[in-house]
């Protein structure tokens, strides 16, 4: 049997999707952001939408995401992507809009974006890559940073007192009426990888309803920010992210 | 067919951007503009072209929505005023560095801060000059009519659809909140053109379009410089504009833009009423900015005065042109209030004539 005949679609080889190029990753050794990736251009693909697709950069690790999904994109200022993507959607309704953005972008910098483009129901889609930290410009405190956590600027720790809470903008965004399906994932073992795509193509297809905003937040890690090899960061984020920011959907539509 | 209407200049602003096909318009409410989004809510052009008109969160907003919009190949347009056109600084560098095309109005009002709501003109720095990060330019348009407002919007567009540039249009208080009669050009269709450049989704057989105005690596970002470089070196060939009056004679010339330029056309009818021979040069793009023909006419003067509201701005522009030849000097008024001929003319007996 030659490795050609056992490469068909009946055998389930695995695969790279088409909407992902050939480019080399930039992602850290055991990075969720290239899972994340990956996922969503498998959403795109196999709902058949990449010439249908608009996607949206941010500013921070994913900032180069327009290298590696195979769709016509934009990159936005940092915290921006939200009103961009508004500004594609209004005037491109027809086609299917996401942004993929870090907690420094979306719920520090870029959270009257969020909230605004949530609460107007945009018809897009969030993907919201939560590390709780800046991993691009080294490790700083992020605004989902966790209270104790250590980071460049919390040396020893988030001190709530002085450095203010974590925000849980997904709960945050649940609230307004804007938004149509409001959920949390995470991509560090395959069963959550494979709930974390059925939510982001979940999400893509209500786009079609124009009933508003889809959120999906994944919880990652960030082991270079963290300081921990790839294992240790998601052994830490399952007992310290994932009691803070519980994994599950938080909003879904009425049936 | 001619359409006369008595429209003030915001009004007016919003009305022709209807008519050049506008795609859409983003907005945030700030005096003394607000009619310009105002118009539009109450016009509901969705029905009469299918325009997309949206009040955004703030100017930030605004701007990165015209921004999604360009990026399209739309035609997207804002306006604010001074303190608004501050906050959309970071979205124009990106604009320009990603060579998006749009039109942008500022209603100018007296600052700095929080400033005035009356009518100024001390944005022309950041308007011309930069204003937000990097070597970039906008094309300036300043109307000094309300029919200009209207011809400046349907000629922004065609401007930042030929250079792939925003382009902004520097109006003030006085136009924007004044009404006179203008000529309405007639609707123009919605373009249904996709440009290449334009992320429209990735067709079969293209590589997919990236808009973006990051390069990492240096030489990546000199060669996008060097390409802006150039297509300014271009803009500034092809489309400076001007009107002169009374300047074939003239000993000395006023130099005034936009509402002040009407101020200062008086003035220079009360010099020549008395005997001094004055004319009056005005600048219609402030960038690229009429430098040659101004040199011209210091070779043929004795003095020029730049009659700017501001503290003077547009006369540093002006000695640069005029490298020296004759005696440049500034009057101005400013933090919203308005000068009178009377005081020009003064300001040019004592400050060139006498001077």
């Amino acid at each position: 049997m030659s490795e050609k005949s056992i490469i068909s679609p009946e055998n389930l080889v695995y695969e790279k999707t088409g909407v992902m190029t050939d480019k080399v990753l930039h992602y850290c050794p055991g990075c969720g952001h290239g899972t994340a990736h990956r996922i969503l251009a498998e959403a795109i693909d196999e709902l058949g939408i990449q010439g249908d697709t608009i996607g949206v950069a941010p500013v921070g690790c994913s900032v180069l995401a327009y290298y590696y999904f195979d769709v016509d994109m934009q990159e936005a200022a940092h915290g921006r992507a939200p009103a961009v993507a508004t500004g594609i959607k209004r005037v491109m309704p027809e086609k299917y809009v996401f942004t993929y953005q870090g907690d420094g972008d979306l719920a520090a910098i870029g959270t009257a974006e969020t909230i605004h483009a949530c609460n107007r129901g945009e018809n897009i889609l969030v993907v919201f890559i939560n590390n709780g930290i800046y991993g691009m410009t080294g490790g700083q405190m992020a605004p989902t940073t966790l209270p104790g956590m250590k980071s460049s600027t919390s040396p020893f720790g988030r001190d709530v007192s002085t450095m203010g809470n974590p925000l849980k903008i997904t709960e945050l965004v649940a609230q307004l009426p804007g938004t149509y399906f409001v959920t949390r994932q995470s991509v560090h073992v395959p069963a959550n990888v494979r709930k974390a795509k059925r939510a982001i193509k979940k999400a893509l297809e209500y786009q079609k309803l124009n009933r508003g905003t889809c959120f999906v937040e994944i919880v990652s890690n960030c082991p270079y920010g963290w300081k921990m090899t790839p294992v240790e960061s998601n052994k830490w984020m399952e007992e310290n992210m994932f009691p803070f920011y519980p994994l599950g959907d938080i909003k879904v539509p009425e049936k | 067919m001619k359409e006369l209407r008595l429209m003030k200049g915001n009004e007016a602003l919003a009305e022709a951007a209807i008519r050049a096909g506008a795609d859409a318009y983003f907005g945030y409410p700030i005096t003394p503009q607000s009619e310009v989004i105002e118009y539009l809510m109450r016009e509901n052009p969705a029905k009469r072209t299918g325009m997309q008109v949206l009040q955004a969160e703030s100017e930030v907003a605004a701007i990165n929505m015209v921004y999604g919009a360009a990026a399209c190949g739309k035609r997207a347009m804002t306006s604010s005023s001074s303190p608004g056109i501050s906050l959309k600084m970071e979205g124009l560098s990106y604009i320009a560095g990603a060579e998006l095309p749009c039109v942008v109005v500022n209603v100018v009002r007296g600052g700095p801060g929080l400033g005035t709501i009356q009518p100024s003109q001390s944005d022309y720095f950041q308007a011309v000059k930069g204003g937000g990060h990097g070597d970039y330019k906008l094309i300036v348009l300043a109307p000094a009519t309300v029919q200009e407002s209207v011809d400046f919007v349907k000629l922004g567009f065609e401007l930042a659809f030929k250079y792939r540039n925003p382009v902004m249009i520097l109006s003030d208080g006085i136009i924007g909140q004044m009404m006179e009669k203008v000529e309405l050009f007639e609707q123009m269709e919605r373009s249904s053109e996709e440009y290449e450049w334009a992320t429209v989704g990735k067709k079969e057989g293209r590589d997919s379009v990236i808009v973006t105005s990051l390069q990492l690596q240096s030489e990546e970002q000199e060669k996008v410089n060097l390409r802006l470089q150039a297509k300014y070196r271009e803009v500034e060939k092809n489309e400076v504009r001007f009107e002169t009056y009374e300047c074939e004679d003239a000993e000395y010339l006023f130099i005034a833009f936009g509402s002040c330029a009407r101020i200062t056309r008086k003035a220079m009818e009360m010099a020549r009423a008395k005997g001094i021979k004055a004319g009056l040069f005005r600048p219609q793009t402030l960038y690229p900015y009429p430098y040659d023909e101004v040199n011209r006419l210091a070779s043929q003067v004795k003095g020029i005065l730049s009659v700017e509201m501001n503290a003077g701005q547009m006369v540093e522009d002006v000695r640069l042109a005029v490298s020296g030849k004759v005696p440049v000097k500034h009057f101005g008024r400013f933090g919203g209030m308005i000068p009178s001929p009377d005081e020009i003319l003064e300001a040019l007996e004592q400050k060139i004539i006498g001077g």
